[in-house]
């Protein structure tokens, strides 16, 4: 590994940490300017018509200086937030690594019981690639590669989690994972759902580490107006446009037990359970000896019993007493009014809200909202710790524990290590940042995504996906597809630190891109596989031309062509920007033979064709 | 599970007359061969295996099969059954909208589809379709793929169902949305290999198949990837990686196949005379609806052609004029050019959007959503040509009241679907494993028999 080595062309690119001026400066410069010379009119002239002449020429030199600010405004970059590398202390204290050993323990066993080999651990490069695309949604800028090279070798995974942990954009990134859980990805009734506000929402609270208990209990107990309290939109996201009174209490309880308890419960709207898909216990699972655990063993099956009808309306009931009387007020409570025929019943009953197990953890006081919130979140009912943990785990790795995400059976079989990190979890304030560094911390997220036997024989079977023995080969999200495509298309990290005009270039190509490749909406974690459509989107879409073809003031490709003269740094400097990783001695040979002797707009399209067999990879498409 | 994938091949091809055992073990195989690849069961998708097992099990239905192809003129946005099929002229609810005669004895449609009223000895009227659905993104949801909105599964549209029963060998897409909006069909839990291929107004070349390079920098580039750096990341991997897990590879190859198809022609409208280009009207929708034909003529099985901005809550006469205008060349000469080119028999056209709209008119001149009692047009195939079927009562519904009040031989949604697919030989009511463990029906509605001819 070279990491130490400093290749010629890193003297060439913007230096890693500048302490750029911020913009405020220059609008305050700009603001003495123009004070500075409205004072000096005031004593200039005294005649009317001098004064007036004065007055237009301050007007005109006022909005000139206005519109120059601006201008610099939206295109300069703001003071950067990639600190320096050692700024960051690791919050990976020794109780994170004691559960991460916990999980690996309870996982490997499992892997041995199959006779199943592992994988060796991956190297940095894939591994900072993997944090990135889970955390941000994309890999990473050739910037931030050299900042990470110039740490040790065996602290760069866990400092560029601790990095992008610390970095607003996987906070707005998780944020939009969560908001596609809860809310889906309809448009939602118009004038009532206001789902930037929701996920913005979302990305401060996991910014400021709010506890996740508290920020489901907000979600549940949401009152007020969509716009104030930005929470509320969890609720009026499934009101109708044409009658907008009431949220639907019905999609409710369906988004409740699926993304917070991972209880798919909504074929009990129309019927009781028939096909024995959902159970419901009172057993608390207080299992200590999770390294037993195997999805073949169920840990507790005491008392278990099939669901009916009647769970879903009264889970439903909790939230019949919400309504929206007056628009400026917002949403408010009252008594619940619940009504439901059952199937074969000839009348309608009316239906109390109560929950479908542990009705003990449901407190006695309190509205009928927050009596639910508290029971969903209650620390006893481990579906709730369950439900976060696979979904983390489906964000880190691509797919979850147990699929499908939001179906886990509430009395087991749980696969190793899902009890271990949903314990930890409850136990530890759920604390959202330390589960996803206690994954990250696992050797089964540090895995490789192969294994390459001295002999050149292919030892890889499905069975070692399925038992963890090597990282999942995922395809990447649509979202995640555009954003790396356009971050490995620029040298410079695309954050909160850059112009507004790379900010929404990025965020106007994403969406763009990202609809015409096919938006897999809330399901986001079922594997789908590659299209033809989707192929030649990359293949011959203009998001993906204009981000390679010859722009030395934009693009990579140029960039590197134009500023790395050496054949063979140009493709390491390539393969750093796209795939995050050096090039094989084949690669580096195929491609320096396609720079040889190119100069120029050649060069620049030689690269940008490099750069193009890149981007439509499975390598680069898929998560490995 | 392996070996039961193996056991089927051998005793199709020692057995074929074996219908019943197959039968018999169709759920078990299903659920087997897709275990067996674990894989591709993970990625949403149904086996080969699975699929020609259910395809065997349905060969006595072929008899029946006289459908190949399916043309959906998708009206989005919910047009006026009242402005189009079913006119109550002289009524409360009727506004401004007369009725004409039409090509069939005692059937009158609304004046604002001159041009189709002369076509529909061709068609099956349906007067009398019902929704549960009233919000544009769910009946829209429901009317293409016969189910209601369900947070666990995504259903695939009707055009992938029937892409998925058969089989064909051409080199372009079998499903196609010419025009599509925001909610094109979909393959759901069949996989995204069945999503429709999407495409704009065919005066414009189809997106994304020509490289914007030479033929020779494309080469070059397609020779870097497949020998440089996809054989770099094969190294180590799952064995036959492109074809059990990713298809990444294999959709390239298609890709490609497709950019130098000669079959990709049937897209370009320019090959047909001008005056057949003219009769469909100078409109994007009636543009599509004359590609739909070249592609049912090359082999497609589904096409969608959109024609949006049926949503009327205001000046609701004068704007459903507006598009049964374009709707009314574009259905006429669909159906004209299809017998003419004697296509009709083994092609099903529906044209209908998700609901209708309601009797009543607001105070903006508009109707406002109406699912139960709105009109869908079928026509071709082995349907009942000139004949209606349900009707509407010209009585005012007020809000509150039985909203199926008056309305004569409901067609529920699944009932329409059922209907399609049993056109089409499918058998329906068989069960696929779906990749939440489900197992689910194609259709869960009816087939309705007097539909046929």
């Amino acid at each position: 590994m070279s990491e130490n080595h400093v290749p010629p062309f890193l003297d060439r690119i913007p230096p890693v940490m500048p302490p750029v001026l911020n913009s405020g400066d220059s609008n305050s410069a700009a603001s003495d300017a123009a004070g500075s010379d409205a004072a000096g009119s005031d004593s200039v002239s005294r005649a009317p018509k001098l004064e007036s002449r004065w007055k237009k020429r301050l007007l005109l030199l006022s909005i000139g200086i206005s519109i120059l600010a601006a201008i610099a405004w939206a295109t300069s970059p703001r003071a950067k937030l990639l600190h320096a590398p050692e700024t960051i202390a690791s919050s990976f204290d020794a109780s994170i690594h004691a559960v991460a050993r916990q999980v690996d323990k309870a996982i490997d066993a499992n892997i041995a019981d199959h006779k199943l080999e592992k994988a060796n651990t991956a190297d940095w490069h894939t591994l900072t690639r993997r944090i990135s695309l889970a955390l941000i949604g994309n890999g990473l800028s050739l910037e931030e590669m050299r900042v990470v090279e110039q740490l040790p070798e065996d602290k760069r995974a866990v400092w560029w989690t601790e990095y992008l942990l610390k970095d607003r954009r996987s906070s707005d990134y998780l944020a939009e994972r969560w908001t596609r859980a809860t809310v889906g990805t309809n448009n939602g009734p118009f004038l009532i759902f206001r789902r930037r506000k929701y996920v913005d929402w979302l990305a401060d609270n996991f910014e400021k580490g709010t506890p996740y208990d508290v920020i489901v209990r907000e979600l549940i107990e949401a009152k007020g107006s969509w716009t104030d309290a930005p929470q509320v939109n969890f609720l009026t996201a499934t009101m109708d446009e044409n009658d907008n009174k009431k949220p639907d209490a019905i999609r409710l309880a369906g988004r409740t037990s699926r993304a917070f308890l991972a209880q798919r419960i909504d074929c009990l709207q129309c019927h009781h359970d028939y096909l024995g898909k959902v159970n419901f216990t009172d057993a608390l699972n207080e299992n200590d000896d999770h390294g037993a655990e195997s999805m073949g063993t169920p840990s507790t099956a005491v008392g278990s019993r099939t669901g009916e009808q009647a769970d879903f309306h009264q889970l439903a009931a909790f939230f019949s007493g919400t309504k929206m009387d007056n628009p400026f007020v917002g949403l408010h409570n009252s008594a619940p009014d619940y009504r439901i025929k059952y199937l074969n019943e000839e009348n309608e009953s009316a239906v109390s809200p109560t929950v479908p197990y542990l009705r003990e953890l449901m407190p006695e006081t309190g509205d009928s909202r927050h009596k639910l919130s508290v029971w969903v979140t209650h620390p006893k009912n481990k579906a709730f710790a369950r439900a976060t943990v696979n979904r983390m785990w489906a964000i880190l790795f691509g797919k979850p524990l147990v699929e499908p995400l939001d179906s886990i059976p509430l009395s087991g079989p749980f696969p190793p290590g899902l009890e271990i990190l949903a314990e930890d979890f409850s136990k530890n304030g759920h604390d959202l940042k330390r589960l996803i560094r206690t994954i990250v911390c696992t050797d089964v997220f540090q895995r490789d995504s192969r294994m390459i036997k001295e002999t050149g024989s292919e030892a890889v079977e499905q069975e070692h996906e399925d038992h963890w023995a090597i990282f999942p080969l995922t395809q990447l999200r649509p979202e995640q597809v555009a954003a790396s495509i356009h971050q490995a298309c620029r040298l410079i990290a695309i954050d909160e630190s850059s112009s507004i005009i790379s900010r929404l270039e990025l965020f106007g190509g994403v969406n763009d891109f990202t609809k015409a490749y096919g938006d897999q909406g809330d399901d986001e974690f079922t594997q789908q596989s590659v299209t033809i459509p989707q192929r030649l989107l990359v293949m011959n879409g203009s998001f993906v031309s204009e981000r390679i073809n010859h722009n030395p003031i934009m693009n990579a490709a140029t960039r590197i062509a134009s500023l790395v003269r050496d054949d063979q740094e140009a493709v390491k400097t390539a393969y750093l920007s796209t795939l995050n990783r050096e090039p094989s001695g084949a690669e580096l040979n195929a491609f320096c033979e396609r720079l040889k002797g190119t100069q120029g707009t050649a060069r620049s399209e030689a690269m940008g064709s490099i750069f193009w067999a890149i981007i439509n990879s499975t390598e680069f498409q898929w998560n490995h | 599970m392996e070996p039961l994938a193996g056991t089927f091949e051998s005793n199709r091809d020692s057995e074929p007359g074996c219908e019943s055992w197959w039968n018999f073990h169709r759920r078990r195989f299903l659920r087997g061969g897709a275990m067996a690849t674990g894989g591709l069961l993970s990625q949403g998708m149904l086996t080969k295996i699975a699929e020609r097992l259910s395809m065997a099990s349905e060969s006595k239905h072929s008899e029946k099969m006289r459908a190949k192809s399916l043309i959906i003129l998708w009206m989005q946005g919910g047009p006026s059954q009242l402005e189009t099929f079913d006119p109550h002229p002289d009524s409360k609810i009727g506004g401004e909208t007369t009725a004409i005669k039409t090509s069939v004895d005692g059937l009158r449609i609304a004046d604002t589809l001159p041009q189709t009223a002369e076509i529909m000895h061709h068609a099956t009227l349906i007067r009398s379709m019902v929704s549960k659905e009233g919000d544009h993104e769910r009946a829209t949801y429901n009317m293409k793929t016969g189910w209601r909105p369900d947070p666990t599964l995504i259903h695939p549209a009707i055009g992938s169902v029937i892409c998925h029963q058969t089989e064909d060998n051409i080199e372009i897409p079998r499903h196609v949305s010419i025009l599509s909006g925001q909610w094109p069909a979909r393959g759901g839990y069949m996989g995204s290999v069945l999503d429709s291929f999407q495409t704009g107004d065919p005066k414009d070349p189809l997106p994304n198949l020509k490289s914007y390079t030479d033929k020779k920098v494309f080469e070059n580039r397609m020779v870097d990837l497949k020998s440089v750096v996809e054989a770099e990341f094969r190294r180590g991997r799952l064995r036959d990686l492109d074809k059990n897990k990713t298809l990444h590879e294999s959709s390239t190859g298609r890709a490609t196949t497709m950019m130098a198809s000669d079959q990709i022609k049937a897209f370009d409208i320019t090959a047909e005379s001008k005056s057949v280009i003219d009769s469909f009207g100078d409109h994007a929708f009636g543009r599509g609806c004359l590609a739909a034909i070249r592609l049912i003529e090359q082999g497609v099985r589904c096409v969608e052609v959109e024609l949006s901005g049926w949503d009327t809550h205001a000046e609701n006469y004068s704007l459903q004029s507006g598009r049964c205008k374009i709707l009314d060349a574009a259905l006429h000469s669909l159906i004209k050019q299809l017998d003419a080119r004697g296509l009709l028999d083994q092609t099903i056209v529906m044209c209908g959007g998700e609901f209708g709209r309601t009797p009543t008119i607001n105070i903006a001149n508009g109707r406002d959503h109406w699912p139960t009692g709105f009109s869908t047009l079928l026509a071709g195939g082995p349907f009942r040509a000139g004949h209606v079927h349900g009707q509407t009562t010209h009585e005012v519904i007020e809000r509150g009241n039985d909203p199926l009040k008056g309305i004569e031989d409901i067609v529920r949604i699944e009932d329409l679907h059922a209907t399609l697919l049993h056109a089409f030989g499918v058998d329906f009511a068989k069960e696929l494993q779906t990749p939440i463990g489900r197992p689910l029906s194609l259709s869960k509605g009816n087939v309705i028999e007097s539909l046929f001819v």
